[in-house]
């Protein structure tokens, strides 16, 4: 019968228990210390959350490749943080040649959206390719097979983007129109936070207006469900798991560009790995294959991330608390394996599967 | 000539010799039954056919074309149409979605007044159309189901046991509309287990017996054969 519903003491169980009443109470200890010393004004506050919902507006959106690859095939691209480097580090040029003719700050509305969608093609491309390379051939094999591909394939695409542009940094330029922040009653927001959220939520609405209205969208759906039903209807599982692939890689190509306007360094071959990571959590947060539960677990892992390090962690009285922003992700992510693995929306896999 | 021809189909699950050299005939208009019991090949025969499985050996013709190797997705374009086993509705798409997503192939204008059409075979679906296809009970998802088939605007429809699961009342409702279905035109082939029925509105019958045809005779005649009373239609 079910686990939960014997009386017998479980050490596995009770350590479990334990760890779930260490973990609240540190939460609550250490933001009662935080917000009983008012070290962090309340507008801090509101500038940390906007940090925290305009970075993770960009973990959604990569977050989204993830799972819309899971629904549909039940497999972690895991060289998905390179599909979105390929994006980001290929549009790094066309981003310097815009700045260089004075385009990019004469028309920054015209030019933006043209290096998205450059970004978005150069990542669709390679996560086509990937597809048809790395995992169709393996379709059907055991599942442990597609994801040691995939590990494969992302330090293929890592090394063969190094042997094009080279290992060395680069960086966006910066945008003029984004400099400076606006004031909503005495707070101060930057301007690029502005457009980094609501970027991404455009394509995001696209996305979901893709999913749920087209016909490639429900195709999309039907093919997630049941393949083989999905067949029986005309569908051509190969052309919508490529294109799965595609808008995936899109996104995470777009991504790229918004990341690279919002923190311009950083951008060189190996840049795909922390964002790929940290979106794949935020996919496992919010219930991996479940759309909106990318999009809500990339916002909230954003907010976590800059939030708990200062309400947490300093409350705890661990220094340098800012910079483990990534122990809180992380931690993020075991949390959710142990206590809820389904993630915020996602439904039981018996569920799924009865 | 027959619309479809099987011709000495041999299939296999991994080692599992599942089919051992079926042949039957369909011709344009029919109603064909197969019957017989569980594991008798039935499901596998539908699935070859409709390609979701390839014989090793033998060859299925429909209209005159060798089909035994093509995709399952491009004879939906060629007029074959099924409703699998189980009813395979898309439990997370609408009523209307599932039927959008039966019309996948066609680009043609008339899909809005085929989707009247099978609202108006089975009203249920339309008051139905908004809620998601899972909500839906056994008997309405197989009109889905027949429904989202129908939506390909088919020649030759599939039916893999389409009084399954369902209540007493609902079967002889499946069959009626079966029959009406095969009224328009449609040449139907069923899978049935309730040989009962089946035989009740088939013209021609093939019994099915541990992977090969056993018995293929007219409708009546099998309903009188007293192999077929007895294994299949309990009578005594």
């Amino acid at each position: 019968m079910f686990k939960w519903k014997t009386d017998e003491f479980s050490w596995v169980d009770f350590t479990i228990d334990v760890l779930r009443v260490l973990i609240v109470l540190g939460v609550v200890v250490g933001a009662w210390n935080t917000l009983s010393s008012g070290r962090i004004t309340l507008a801090q506050w509101v500038n940390l959350f906007a940090a925290g919902l305009s970075q993770g507006s960009i973990y959604a959106l990569i977050a989204l490749g993830y799972t819309l690859v899971y629904g549909i095939l039940l497999m972690i691209n895991f060289a998905h943080g390179e599909v979105f480097m390929a994006g980001a580090f290929s549009t790094v040029f066309l981003a310097e040649a815009f700045n260089r003719t004075g385009f990019l700050n004469d028309q920054p509305l015209l030019a933006i959206p043209l290096m998205i969608m450059f970004a978005g093609l150069v990542s669709m491309t390679v996560a086509i390719l990937l597809e048809r390379v790395a995992y169709r051939p393996l379709r059907g094999s055991p599942r442990l097979v597609p994801l040691i591909t995939a590990i494969g394939a992302s330090f293929f695409l890592q090394y063969t983007f190094r042997g094009l542009y080279g290992s060395g940094f680069k960086a966006y330029p910066q945008v003029k129109i984004l400099q400076g922040a606006i004031s909503l009653g005495g707070i101060n927001i930057p301007i690029v936070q502005i457009f980094v959220f609501f970027s991404a939520l455009a394509l995001m609405l696209c996305l979901y207006w893709l999913v749920e209205r087209t016909r490639i969208g429900k195709a999309m759906r039907a093919v997630s469900e049941n393949k083989e039903v999905a067949r029986l209807m005309g569908i051509d599982i190969d052309f919508v798991i490529m294109f799965t692939f595609g808008v995936g890689g899109f996104l995470a190509g777009s991504a790229g560009v918004i990341n690279g306007v919002f923190r311009p360094q950083g951008v060189n071959f190996f840049m795909g790995f922390i964002p790929g990571i940290k979106a794949f959590t935020a996919a496992v947060l919010g219930g991996i294959g479940n759309i909106p539960g990318a999009m809500l677990g990339g916002l909230f892992l954003g907010v976590i991330e800059a939030i708990g390090p200062n309400l947490v962690l300093a409350g705890l009285g661990i220094p340098g608390a800012n910079q483990l922003k990534d122990v809180i992700a992380f931690t993020m992510l075991v949390l959710v394996l142990i206590f809820r693995p389904q993630g915020i929306l996602g439904e039981r896999l018996s569920e799924k599967k009865a | 000539m027959a619309l479809l021809e099987v011709k000495d189909i041999h299939t296999y699950y991994g080692n599992i010799h599942a089919l051992k050299g079926v042949s039957f005939e369909v011709d344009s208009g029919e109603i064909i039954a197969l019957i017989g019991s569980n594991g008798a090949g039935k499901t596998t025969t539908l699935r070859t056919i409709s390609g979701l499985m390839a014989p090793r050996e033998g060859s299925v013709t429909y209209d005159g074309e060798e089909i035994s190797r093509m995709r399952a997705d491009l004879l939906v374009s060629k007029g074959i149409s099924m409703v699998p086993e189980g009813r395979g509705v898309f439990a997370k798409l609408t009523v209307e979605e599932n039927l959008d997503m039966g019309a996948y192939i066609r680009r043609d204008g008339a899909i809005k007044d085929d989707l009247k059409s099978a609202y108006s075979l089975f009203p249920r679906l339309e008051e139905r159309r908004k809620q998601f296809a899972g909500t839906l009970s056994g008997g309405e998802q197989q009109m889905l189901a027949i429904a989202r088939a129908l939506m390909s605007k088919p020649r030759l429809l599939l039916l893999d046991e389409p009084s399954m699961g369902l209540a007493p009342v609902l079967v002889d409702g499946v069959f009626e509309t079966v029959q009406r279905i095969a009224s328009e035109g449609v040449t139907i082939l069923l899978v049935e287990q309730n040989a009962h029925m089946a035989l009740q509105i088939a013209d021609r019958g093939y019994v099915l017996q541990s992977g090969e045809v056993a018995i293929s005779d007219t409708a009546a005649n099998l309903q009188q054969n007293e192999t077929v009373q007895k294994t299949y239609l309990g009578i005594d």
